[in-house]
């Protein structure tokens, strides 16, 4: 690997990763806990009770001021202005090809002011498109001045309670408190997350996060909560059917290529991308991408050829062995006619250099109890 | 961690001498930075392996291996309970997470794997 630990960024909790025991590998230019106990351990935390994840390598940028709407309804293809403040919602950001930027999450915190929170491995890209995007809006990088915690699972409602009087509870999904006290500490607070459970991201002041960390695990205590690393919240994220840009989608794969066809709105005005989208939707995208499982236990993995009838139709941009699920599950992208009605037994996914049997599954795999 | 009845590989598999046969399996060591083993393939019986050569697979969430032979011979037992339960692997490396019963080719072979404190050296781990 060329990156080398010296080089590599450190978040504010590094040193609790360090004592936690956790195994650290370099995402994106930071040195980042990749498990503590194991990723299956962690997973089934998760699931049943609750993890706790470091999230401060996310990027946070502000875009503000009069001309912060019409700047981010220029940028995305979701519609930013039915956002009443303390409201957020899940967005990519396109180029003019259709492709994807980044995606990312949009939180209106002030009447003209909006957090956009990217991926760590975009960070650099989104800032300087968004600068050249954004027209008259002002755009700061607050990235290292907010850390992010995610507290994710069944228990984290219950563990959240016990630091705020916050209300926690009245919380739908993608709302955001920007100014919640928790812990004795003002921070923001949002409905979100990456996992598929219902769960909370904290973004407290860059050097209280080891403060809120070690106040939500001793919360969490009784409750059971863990520390979650990157390994687990990959497979947390596969089995909820959720993107991971750089695998699943990137620069040349749009919106309608991806199940995100939900975060495009037409009717909201022109952005950037959309003449390109239109034309797609209007004859089919080239590809889409697909879920499916794997017969048996082997894991079809990044890159692995795709095929139908025994000839190389795509490739796997994302594979696991889904933990809550018990079985090997992985999406990828086939030409739209094939991903659309493919025989019954026609696909297959190559595994070294034997074809396993594959069935498309619609996603997410994993959906919480209601 | 490292029994000392054990011969050892440079890829970390084990080797046990049982009469004449011998039983493989990979090393605590190699259990650990693989983590959450998920799946192993593992050859059918009567296969003939080679020394130091891949004779299967084996897969964690984050990444595969090829499992190496410590000798040569043909396979007369290979593990059953792997396939629905390859977190023995994690758990009883030396014990139930065992992997192949190898009726050797030849004898030389055994002698001439890694000692335990050969094996310790490897992977950093003071001598006994």
């Amino acid at each position: 690997m060329a990156e080398t630990t010296d080089l590599l960024h450190r978040t504010p909790l590094h040193a609790r990763h360090l004592e936690l025991g956790a195994r650290m590998v370099p995402f994106a230019g930071w040195d980042m806990p990749v498990q503590y106990r194991g990723i299956l351990e962690e997973h089934r935390a998760v699931r049943e009770r609750a993890g706790l994840f470091d999230v401060s390598h996310m990027g946070e940028l502000l875009v503000e001021g009069e001309a912060a709407l019409g700047a981010l309804q220029h940028l995305v293809p979701n519609d930013v202005a039915r956002l009443a403040v303390g409201h957020g919602l899940y967005t990519p950001m396109c180029n003019p090809h259709g492709g994807i930027v980044d995606d990312l999450i949009i939180l209106r915190v002030q009447p003209e002011q909006y957090l956009m929170v990217v991926n760590a491995a975009t960070h650099a890209k989104d800032l300087a498109w968004i600068e050249e995007h954004a027209g008259a809006a002002t755009v700061r990088d607050i990235s290292r001045e907010m850390a992010l915690l995610a507290l994710q699972g069944p228990a984290a409602s219950t563990i959240l309670r016990r630091l705020t009087t916050a209300p926690v509870d009245e919380m739908r999904p993608f709302d955001v408190l920007p100014e919640a006290v928790v812990a004795g500490r003002r921070m923001l607070l949002s409905r979100t997350g990456y996992t598929g459970e219902n769960g909370f991201e904290l973004g407290p002041a860059w050097d209280e996060a080891p403060n809120l960390w070690d106040a939500l695990l001793e919360a969490g205590a009784s409750s059971g909560v863990v520390p979650v690393g990157l390994g687990a919240r990959d497979t947390l994220r596969l089995e909820a059917g959720l993107m991971l840009y750089g695998n699943d989608i990137d620069d040349a794969t749009s919106p309608l290529e991806a199940p995100l066809a939900w975060t495009v709105k037409w009717d909201k005005g022109d952005f950037v991308g959309r003449e390109v989208l239109l034309r797609q939707r209007e004859q089919a995208p080239p590809r889409k991408l697909v879920g499916f499982s794997v017969e048996g236990r082997a894991v079809a993995r990044h890159g692995y050829p795709l095929l139908h009838q025994g000839t190389r139709a795509g490739a796997v941009t994302s594979g696991t062995f889904g933990p809550t699920l018990q079985m090997s599950i992985g999406m990828g992208y086939l030409p739209f006619a094939l991903a659309k009605e493919a025989q019954e037994g026609s696909l297959s996914v190559e595994i070294r250099e034997r074809a396993v049997p594959i069935r498309v599954m619609r996603l997410p795999f994993y959906r919480r109890a209601a | 961690m490292y029994p000392e009845d054990l011969k050892y590989t440079k890829e970390h598999e084990w080797a046990r001498l049982e009469g004449t046969r011998v039983r493989v399996g990979i090393t605590q060591f190699a259990a650990e930075r693989l983590s959450d083993v998920v799946f192993i393939e593992l050859p059918a019986q009567g296969v003939r392996v080679k020394q130091l050569e891949a004779f299967g697979v084996i897969e964690s969430v984050k990444a595969v291996s090829d499992l190496y032979a410590p000798i040569s011979g043909t396979v007369v037992e290979v593990n059953p309970a792997l396939g629905g339960h390859p977190e023995l692997v994690n758990e009883d490396p030396y014990g139930q997470g065992w992997m192949l019963l190898i009726e050797p080719a030849e004898s030389g072979e055994f002698k001439s794997l890694l000692s335990v404190d050969d094996y310790r050296r490897l992977i950093g781990e003071p001598a006994n």
